[in-house]
């Protein structure tokens, strides 16, 4: 039993740094294993579609005939099923949370040429 | 008798985080009947497994609560598990275990803040959510985020933790806990918070099993019910007993989550010491069939799921059962007879998360 416990807490508290951080001046250093966006290193992408078949929210888009790849990040929950399923590892999860944005906006990359085929090199050699 | 008023609480109210709705039947400053609502937040989460196949379906579960997602997620799973007759490996038993467990910390700490801003103490709420979010920390440095783990799937853990950073984790868990020692004294012992949950919101050991109350709000009524003691995950490996208080008030109810967290801290070092090597997850074939009923112990008490396969990816029935909804009766009673200013403190006693009751 006792009254104000807590002041000894408190008085460290006044005498100590601040727990918090001058956001966003001073930002911590995210974790690797943080799961922020998803990237997508559209040179090596296949355009294979997998990616799409397997995001739970329907957040990936992909039309092969253009060649467009495309991501909702306001519907991506960052689960990582993509970047598992993706064969030739061309999607990465970033360890950096997306920026925020006051619109739903569709990030969309175009490919310019398709990737040589894994065979390609070989028969060329 | 006094004149009878009905007074509205909620579902906007300061110390509420999630919506509930009380009508309070007041005889002067007296609650003599609280006739409670829910349903602002239905999200018709169960009707998802008709068009989420059952792999998918774990994302809907984590979301049911931002505060236990793992275990909602891992309820779910060993559900599903059991249908397709999957033995999980024992390194992910482990993992679910340290994560579970984790999220029971960072949940009763979260509560402890909240409970200390319920009956105004604001320095003690702060101080309870610097601790937690060392806690939240650690959840993303080995889960990726800091309330959805993402980590559970069907056949096991997505994710390993290395053996390093579990004996970091570990060293890390020492300096926390002795933080959270700090704070336990003012919970415990200090007059100003005793006065207003000392004798507050009585729930008998008989009332309380009877109405099916669960979790903590049990326990503080000295029933030992501990669905940790069932064994699953790694939890029949482990050294540890149900935390029980025999008050009933909120008092008992507040020192039973003050001290599971202590044994929390305990079961991860214990899970660390014994966590064997291993793979994390096996190849998942087959759909589920059968039914089964999950429980498990959730940091505001039993939650059961309820998974029905019929040989289809998609599940037939998904129903779950949530903490908060069990103990919805019990705070009704609680509520008969307390003063109104008591009515805050005692409906934080439950912890209530009404995104999990409405689902």
């Amino acid at each position: 039993m006792g009254n104000f416990i807590i002041a000894k807490i408190i008085a460290r508290s006044v005498l100590s740094r601040f727990a918090t951080r001058l956001y966003p001046f001073e930002k911590r250093a995210p974790y690797a294993a943080t799961r922020g966006h998803i990237e997508n290193e559209i040179s090596r992408c296949i355009m294979c579609g997998i990616c799409q078949k397997k995001c739970p929210t329907h957040a990936i888009t992909v039309v092969r005939a253009e060649r467009n790849w495309a991501i909702e990040p306001m519907k991506c929950i960052q689960c990582g099923e993509c970047v598992t399923a993706c064969p030739v590892k061309c999607l990465s999860m970033a360890n950096t949370y997306s920026a925020a944005s006051p619109t739903k906006e569709t990030i969309l990359l175009h490919q310019e040429t398709p990737p040589p085929k894994p065979g390609a090199a070989k028969q060329e050699a | 008798m006094g004149t009878r008023t009905i007074i509205p609480f909620g579902p906007q109210h300061p110390v509420l985080p999630e919506p509930i709705h009380l009508d309070l039947v007041l005889e002067d400053e007296k609650v003599v009947e609280a006739l409670p609502s829910v349903g602002f937040v239905h999200r018709g989460l169960e009707r998802l497994a008709e068009v989420k196949d059952f792999h998918e379906l774990v994302y809907v579960a984590e979301r049911i609560c931002g505060i236990c997602s793992f275990i909602h997620g891992q309820g779910y799973c060993q559900g599903v598990e059991t249908l397709l007759n999957i033995e999980v490996p024992a390194r992910a038993k482990y993992l679910r275990t340290i994560w579970a467990e984790l999220s029971r910390i960072h949940s009763h700490i979260l509560w402890l803040g909240l409970f200390a801003d319920a009956f105004g103490f604001e320095s003690l709420f702060m101080h309870c959510w610097r601790v937690r979010e060392k806690i939240v920390d650690i959840i993303e440095a080995t889960a990726g985020g800091r309330v959805i783990f993402g980590s559970c799937k069907v056949g096991g853990a997505r994710r390993d933790i290395p053996n390093d950073v579990l004996k970091g984790i570990k060293a890390e868990l020492t300096t926390i806990e002795a933080e959270y020692n700090e704070l336990k004294p003012t919970f415990l012992h200090d007059n100003s918070v005793k006065r207003r949950t000392v004798g507050i919101g009585t729930l008998s050991k008989e009332q309380a099993y009877a109405l099916g109350a669960v979790g903590p709000t049990l326990r503080g009524s000295g029933v030992a019910s501990d669905l940790r003691t069932l064994g699953y995950a790694a939890y029949k490996d482990l050294q540890w007993e149900p935390v029980v208080e025999h008050g009933g008030d909120c008092y008992s109810r507040t020192v039973v989550r003050v001290r599971e967290v202590t044994m929390s801290f305990d079961l991860i070092r214990q899970a660390i010491d014994k966590i064997p090597e291993g793979p994390v997850d096996v190849k998942v074939t087959g759909n589920p069939t059968g039914e089964f009923f999950s429980r498990l112990e959730q940091p505001r008490g039993e939650v059961v799921y309820y998974v029905k396969g019929n040989n289809t990816k998609f599940l037939e029935r998904f129903r779950i059962r949530t903490p908060t909804f069990a103990n919805i009766a019990p705070l009704v009673v609680m509520l008969k007879g307390c003063e109104l200013p008591d009515v805050p403190v005692i409906v934080l006693t439950i912890d209530p998360c009404i995104s999990c009751t409405e689902r």
